[in-house]
């Protein structure tokens, strides 16, 4: 099963795991198994259906909004992270 | 409650005195229990936000995230926050802030004055994402 790395401030939502196994074959399918596991991480994650503007998801080294997005495939060997883009003002 | 050593608030304040009047920043890294928070290192990140905005503005790139998070779970510490100036502006969260924010994140804000840190305040965003609440900052 493909693995997601959850951001340090999210973990108290995942059970303080730093790394959660999901499954699903594109990167939508597999947040939202972790989201319907995790609810309590949906509300920061996503606006409605949309993700958060301020939330990136990296598949290896690729941000998927460079890739097919949400419908970006993966595999079982996938390694999913989830990185805040940190902005202030 | 947030706990400081004032050797680090003295290299906060240096970095953000040197970037004013632009905003500068970086991230905390130190021990978490419950809402407790120990800060043991602080690590200057460049801002990347557009040259011209950078008055108002900070960001950090997602490889500045992933690189000190891999470092703080290598050294058995946690990523517990970020800190940032508001350059002649108080040390209160702008809604653009609260807009970017997680929770269970501190979130320290320096007030650079003249070019002088001024004032030095915590905060963390509520579990509903609403507001932010200031957090007892202690020097040690």
């Amino acid at each position: 099963m493909a693995s997601i790395k959850i951001p340090t401030p999210l973990r108290q939502y995942t059970g303080n795991n730093a790394e959660i196994t999901v499954s699903g074959a594109t990167v939508g399918e597999a947040l939202n198994d972790l989201t319907t596991r995790y609810p309590a991480l949906r509300p920061h994650l996503y606006d409605g259906d949309q993700l958060r503007n301020f939330v990136n998801v990296f598949v290896g080294d690729e941000d998927i909004r460079f890739l097919y997005e949400l419908d970006t495939p993966i595999d079982d060997s996938t390694k999913l992270r989830i990185i805040p883009a940190i902005a202030g003002g | 409650m947030i706990e400081l050593p004032r050797s680090l608030q003295g290299r906060i304040h240096e970095q953000l005195q040197g970037t004013y009047p632009n905003e500068g920043g970086g991230f905390l890294l130190g021990r978490q229990d419950g809402e407790a928070v120990t800060i043991v290192d602080v690590h200057p990140v460049e801002n990347v936000f557009e040259t011209e905005e950078q008055h108002h503005r900070y960001a950090m790139t997602p490889q500045d995230w992933a690189r000190m998070e891999d470092e703080a779970d290598a050294r058995g510490l946690a990523l517990v926050g970020y800190y940032h100036s508001h350059p002649d502006h108080p040390a209160v969260p702008s809604e653009y802030d609260r807009a970017h924010a997680l929770p269970n994140f501190v979130y320290i804000i320096v007030s650079v004055r003249g070019g002088q840190a001024a004032e030095t305040r915590a905060w963390r965003l509520t579990d509903d994402r609403t507001v932010f609440d200031e957090q007892r900052l202690l020097l040690l």
